[in-house]
């Protein structure tokens, strides 16, 4: 299989903790431009390959390769981030005590030394990214509360906004509808969509009437290692996905 | 909404804290050094001497809010960094002592001479210069601070771990400094101070230059603090403190942010140990003690952390207590100390600026309701005769202090 034209590429990779295989010879290749849906029952390794390609995570063998030729495993979590992958956490993290404005000024894209962030001005052209992201996010009106004063569904927002800010080129997004209405919900695929027109996207999730709203390839984990990838309809009739759902 | 009035007056309360603080300075010396003895208004040198003292304190209080109250970083060894720049300028008192002490050699200090040493040990060397001792009350406590911060921050200890370390630090540097063998001046520590830039340290002039220099050099950290927790980087220190995987995830440097404040930090107390010593005459381990950077805790949680005014305050109104107190009922001092802190906790979490918050944000809310039900003349008049001259006069600036631009009614 060929790395080059790839945004994401996992060949083999394992890893334990405490003789628990929570990642069992996972391969899964994303091509730039690329969104994938991946779904899968409650300890599947999701989240904990999130945490490999963060660099939370360091894998025991397989190899991890980002943008086709960059080593992930030789980095920690902030180049990570620096070199363009964004992460949401499943559970909304932002900054509480902080404004939504101020909460996109952190994490917009630039220098991420202590120096120029102690004598740092906000420019014209940083307060338009963050009107433009505030757009997006639909958070516009709200931009001066404190973060600690947003809905849930809201802070999922405010996060998906902050990894936006970050400029990204591969967004890995996990649960981001966990705990949203149905409208909710269907706003939240939309901006999805529109987020992949010029990212590659990972989204983690069990709602799978999100999963078909988003109509992209889906890859299905189970135990560390994928158990069925295509189409939605593809995989839902796949038997052993049934199974594994159904815990027959 | 309320989150940006609360910020709003915060920082109102900085600048008045900031304006006192160099009134004070000014004030103070002229009370006790122009006006006469007999006068109503003089201040006695005690009475200078102790609240200098407590102004050292406070600067030591600050210093631990920056990293406590906007970080997260639980230090309880914020004594040690203190005590370092205590000695720093302790070891330029004794060299100024010169020929005048005990034995009266004039390079060696008393101690040094009952101990047989033959000469001055290495690391006394440049003491003898107040530009050399300055730069070391500066550079030992925050290069401490940086070695310190740089394994523990990066090996990513937090919490509680971290607290513990902080303690064993100090508790490790106490030890070390009771050894006679280190060159300090063992148990009984660096005392008998004559001069300090050629002026008697004894002198009312001179006490009540130390004083106007501690209140300077409190108001100057009060700005630099605010300077630094008003910045970008400011935003990042709460946003560590907050959530600091989420910082990492977002390509900062978690640990390098820590390890800025922590150092600021140390070289700050550092800089109130060095105001400390000449004021009170003597440094000793003592001051290592544990239990000395656990009662600072105290004071920036009684006083409100995270607020920059509210640790000057705490020390100042726990130390002052600690005086009456231990001349009043001195057996109950420690009890007292200790139920103040669980009760601070229990009733206060949030110190006594976190109360007057909660107050006047519930007062202004009173006061906003009655005002959007029309009723605002009546209500204005009643507040004017029932409170006289206060809040009607302090209303309007704060609004617009608060409030610059214009924003809907709430």
């Amino acid at each position: 299989m060929s790395k080059s034209n790839t945004i994401l590429y996992l060949d083999g990779v394992s890893v334990s903790f405490d003789g628990f295989r929570a990642i069992n010879n996972l391969s899964l290749v994303l091509d730039k431009g690329e969104m994938r849906a991946i779904i899968g029952p409650n300890g599947a390794g999701k989240t904990t390959m999130m945490d490999i390609v963060t660099g939370k995570t360091r894998p025991d063998e397989g190899e991890v390769f980002f943008d086709g030729q960059v080593d992930l495993t030789r980095h920690d979590e902030a180049e990570i981030a620096m070199m363009g992958i964004g992460r949401k956490f499943q559970k909304p993290t932002v900054f509480e005590s902080h404004t939504i404005e101020e909460n996109l000024m952190l994490a917009l894209k630039g220098p991420r030394s202590i120096f120029p962030a102690l004598f740092h001005r906000q420019s014209a052209a940083e307060a338009r990214q963050i009107d433009d992201i505030l757009g997006i996010i639909r958070l516009g009106d709200k931009r001066r509360e404190l973060a600690a004063n947003l809905s849930h569904g809201q802070k999922q927002w405010l996060e998906i906004g902050m990894l936006l800010a970050q400029d990204p080129k591969l967004l890995l997004v996990d649960e981001p509808v966990a705990g949203m209405t149905d409208a909710e919900t269907e706003e939240t695929a939309r901006l999805l969509r529109d987020i992949a027109r010029d990212h590659s996207v990972i989204v983690v999730e069990h709602d799978m009437h999100f999963v078909r709203e988003l109509g992209v390839k889906v890859t299905c984990l189970h135990e560390g290692s994928v158990l069925s990838e295509g189409t939605l309809d593809f995989v839902s009739a796949d038997e052993r996905v049934v199974e594994v759902y159904l815990g027959r | 909404m309320s989150g940006r009035f609360f910020a709003a007056g915060a920082d109102r309360r900085i600048a008045i804290t900031i304006f006192v603080l160099l009134a004070v300075a000014v004030i103070v010396p002229l009370l006790n050094l122009a006006v006469s003895p007999t006068s109503a208004f003089y201040v006695p040198s005690y009475i200078v001497a102790l609240t200098g003292k407590y102004l050292c304190y406070a600067l030591l209080a600050l210093s631990l809010d920056l990293v406590w109250g906007y970080c997260g970083i639980l230090s309880l060894g914020h004594g040690a960094f203190f005590a370092l720049g205590g000695y720093a300028m302790g070891m330029y008192l004794m060299r100024q002592i010169g020929s005048r002490g005990v034995y009266g050699n004039p390079i060696l200090p008393d101690f040094m001479v009952f101990l047989n040493y033959k000469e001055l040990p290495w690391f006394w060397t440049g003491f003898d210069h107040f530009w050399f001792a300055g730069l070391m009350v500066l550079a030992v406590p925050g290069l401490l601070a940086f070695i310190f911060g740089w394994f523990a921050f990066r090996s990513r200890v937090t919490g509680v771990y971290l607290s513990i370390i902080t303690q064993a630090m100090t508790y490790a540097l106490l030890l070390a400094f009771f050894r006679n063998d280190m060159g300090f001046g063992g148990n009984n520590g660096l005392t008998d101070f004559k001069d300090i830039l050629g002026f008697n340290v004894q002198a009312d002039a001179t006490r009540s230059a130390l004083f106007a220099a501690s209140a300077i050099m409190l108001a100057l950290a009060v700005v630099i603090t605010w300077a630094i927790v008003g910045s970008k980087y400011g935003k990042l220190l709460m946003a560590v403190r907050d959530a600091e995987s989420r910082t990492r995830f977002l390509g900062w440097r978690a640990e390098n942010i820590k390890l800025f404040a922590f150092t600021v930090s140390a070289v700050m107390a550092g800089i109130a140990g060095a105001l400390y010593v000449p004021q009170v005459g003597i440094i000793n381990p003592g001051e290592f003690e544990p239990s000395n950077s656990i009662e600072v805790v105290i004071w920036a949680a009684v006083g409100g952390r995270g607020t920059i005014v509210g640790p000057i305050i705490g020390a100042l109104l726990v130390n002052a207590g600690k005086s009456w107190f231990t001349g009043v009922l001195p057996e109950f001092w420690l009890f007292a100390l200790g139920g103040l802190f669980v009760a601070v906790t229990l009733l206060l979490p949030k110190g006594i600026i976190g109360m007057w918050d909660s107050w006047r944000g519930n007062a202004r809310a009173l006061r906003a309701a009655s005002l959007a039900e029309e009723a605002g003349t009546e209500v204005g008049i009643a507040s004017a005769t029932s409170k006289p001259a206060r809040s009607p006069a302090r209303n309007p600036g704060e609004w617009s202090w608060s409030d610059p631009e214009p924003q809907a009614a709430e």
